[in-house]
């Protein structure tokens, strides 16, 4: 079978689970639709939070960003997990001691004061907002790559999903889709992960593989550093930032990290102050089983890249080099005439994206009309190393289709968790704590099922 | 609680908490990012020590960090009476 036909059916059977999962938790008071009764036990939380917190840009565009940025890349690593330690040790224990449903409640009781509540509502409809548009452009490309189907129509197939579940389940219905999410988007990103480290060093564990040696007995992080440094680049493990860039960098990711409005109401799910704080741990531990693996990936794929294209015919190039040419996120452009690829420093075009033109050149490679003055003959969009990786490897089309379903769960559990915040907001926040708090129950649940709607709307 | 005890409680509690973050300022700041230079010129296998706490040792660190302080913080709450 196909690609193609490969990710319809896991996709598929994913979205069935997802919306199955949905029906079987409706919410039926604001306490369920809030906050899943705060009865959630802290594995189940941990599980949550950890497909919650781990969003489209974790799944598919870390370990890309890596490969190509080498040690720089670290500074998402210790950015995003070490500002969760902030967020376990010095927010959400304290929140969840408070016992209230959100984020604005609580600065709202604890400061009297109706005015900085208002302003919390606003920084976390702002917050939420821009940061769901960007995981519902992550589902409309995964969805355009592999589907074959318009980016926007991708786009309104996720909401779609995404509202269903949140519009009946609220919070226990997001919690219980997140843990299968959580678990649909760890398997997808392990398999590939295990098999390339087994091809590559013999080492079937990623983070013990990408410091083994391949077959040749050299550490693979040697043979790519001395690859890179052969060409003209920085090593692969000393990068080219400055101490004080990293530094900064690192800290503003741990603060932003800190503050994400729908990981802390994660943790008002549970029932005690103590499970809040072990599901905290739970949640980095199955965090930190991916963010270890994606510097891993990285290494595999940066090595596999340049050994495969380096002064490589063009007419011998793998398959995979030409589909992805075709998508436009791969451009090659023949400066030195020889139909070998050249890959060095430096962009090989000018501006951000290839410019294609229509026809094909002496080798029936595309053409683009935006090449720039350097050496460097090679275009990749450094997006595509996660979803890439394992046609690269050879790896068969029920993985590829596995990894295209987990970087839809990834985004669509991100989502998800991000629709409540702005549904919450909206009902419980404003409208009962400001506007209207004589109504019942009742019309609340109904008010924030329908605030949910119109944010799938705004948001898509 | 009396406002000794809590007084009491707060201060353990205020304690744990700078330890850990210490730990975690050195294993990622630290050994990360400040001391990578010196760090690299040691070797763990195939990895360089200040690249490898960069890119794995602090997020484990991490972890095992979380895990410490639900520990000590729920040894705390049960010797203050607090776990209800």
């Amino acid at each position: 079978m196909d690609i193609q036909t490969w990710t319809f059916i896991i996709v598929g059977l994913t979205f069935v689970l997802y919306i199955g999962i949905a029906i079987w938790s409706r919410a039926a008071s604001t306490k369920e639709f809030y906050v899943a009764g705060g009865g959630v036990s802290p594995l189940a939380n941990g599980l949550a939070t950890a497909a919650d917190w781990m969003s489209a840009a974790s799944f598919l565009g870390m370990a890309g960003i890596i490969a190509f940025s080498g040690y720089d890349g670290s500074v998402y690593l210790m950015g995003w997990t070490g500002g969760y330690v902030l967020l376990a040790l010095l927010l959400a224990p304290y929140l969840r001691k408070f016992g209230k449903f959100t984020v604005p409640d609580f600065i709202g009781d604890r400061y009297y004061s109706n005015v900085a509540r208002t302003v919390a509502v606003i920084a976390a409809l702002f917050v939420s907002f821009t940061y769901v548009a960007g995981q519902m452009r992550g589902v409309g490309v995964v969805f355009s790559r592999f589907l074959d189907v318009e980016v926007n129509t991708g786009v309104v197939i996720g909401m779609a999903v995404v509202f269903f579940y949140a519009f009946l389940g609220g919070m226990k219905g997001i919690t219980y889709t997140q843990v299968a999410q959580y678990c649909v988007l760890i398997f997808a990103f392990m398999v590939p992960a295990i098999f390339i480290s087994i091809m590559a060093t013999g080492n079937p564990i990623p983070q013990l593989g990408f410091g083994s040696s391949g077959s040749d007995g050299v550490y693979l992080l040697d043979k790519l550093d001395g690859l890179m440094m052969d060409l003209g680049f920085t090593a692969y493990t000393d990068g080219t930032k400055s101490t004080l860039d990293m530094f900064m960098i690192t800290a503003a990711l741990m603060l932003g990290t800190a503050g994400l409005p729908h990981v802390i109401i994660r943790f008002f799910t549970v029932p005690k102050v103590e499970d809040a704080r072990k599901s905290a741990g739970y949640a980095l531990l199955f965090i930190a089983i991916l963010y270890t693996t994606a510097p891993a990936i990285a290494v595999f794929a940066r090595t596999n890249l340049m050994e495969t294209v380096q002064d490589t015919p063009y007419n011998n190039i793998p398959s995979w080099f030409t589909k992805w040419e075709s998508t436009g996120l791969i451009a090659w452009t023949d400066k030195n005439g020889d139909g070998k690829i050249q890959y060095a420093p430096g962009s090989a075009i000018d501006g951000k994206k290839p410019l294609f033109i229509e026809g094909n050149g002496a080798y029936g490679q595309r053409l683009i009309s935006n090449t720039s003055a350097g050496k460097n003959e090679l275009y990749v969009d450094q997006d595509i190393t996660v979803l890439a990786n394992p046609e690269i490897a050879g790896l068969p089309n029920w993985i590829i289709a596995l990894v295209a379903a987990g970087g839809l769960a990834a985004a669509l559990s991100t989502a998800a968790g991000l629709l409540l915040v702005i549904s919450t907001s909206i009902s419980h926040d404003l409208i009962k704590k400001q506007f209207a708090p004589t109504i019942s129950d009742k019309t609340e649940l109904r008010i924030a099922r329908l605030s949910a709607l119109v944010a799938v709307l705004v948001a898509g | 609680m009396n406002s000794n005890l809590r007084k009491k409680y707060w201060q353990s509690n205020l304690s744990y908490v700078t330890i850990l973050l210490s730990i975690w300022f050195l294993v990622s700041y630290g050994f990360g990012i400040l001391w990578v230079e010196q760090l690299n010129r040691i070797r763990l296998g195939g990895f360089k020590l200040g690249f490898w706490f960069a890119q794995q040792g602090s997020i484990y660190v991490f972890v095992i960090l979380i895990f410490i302080y639900v520990r000590l913080m729920n040894r705390l709450d049960k010797k203050y009476d607090l776990d209800r």
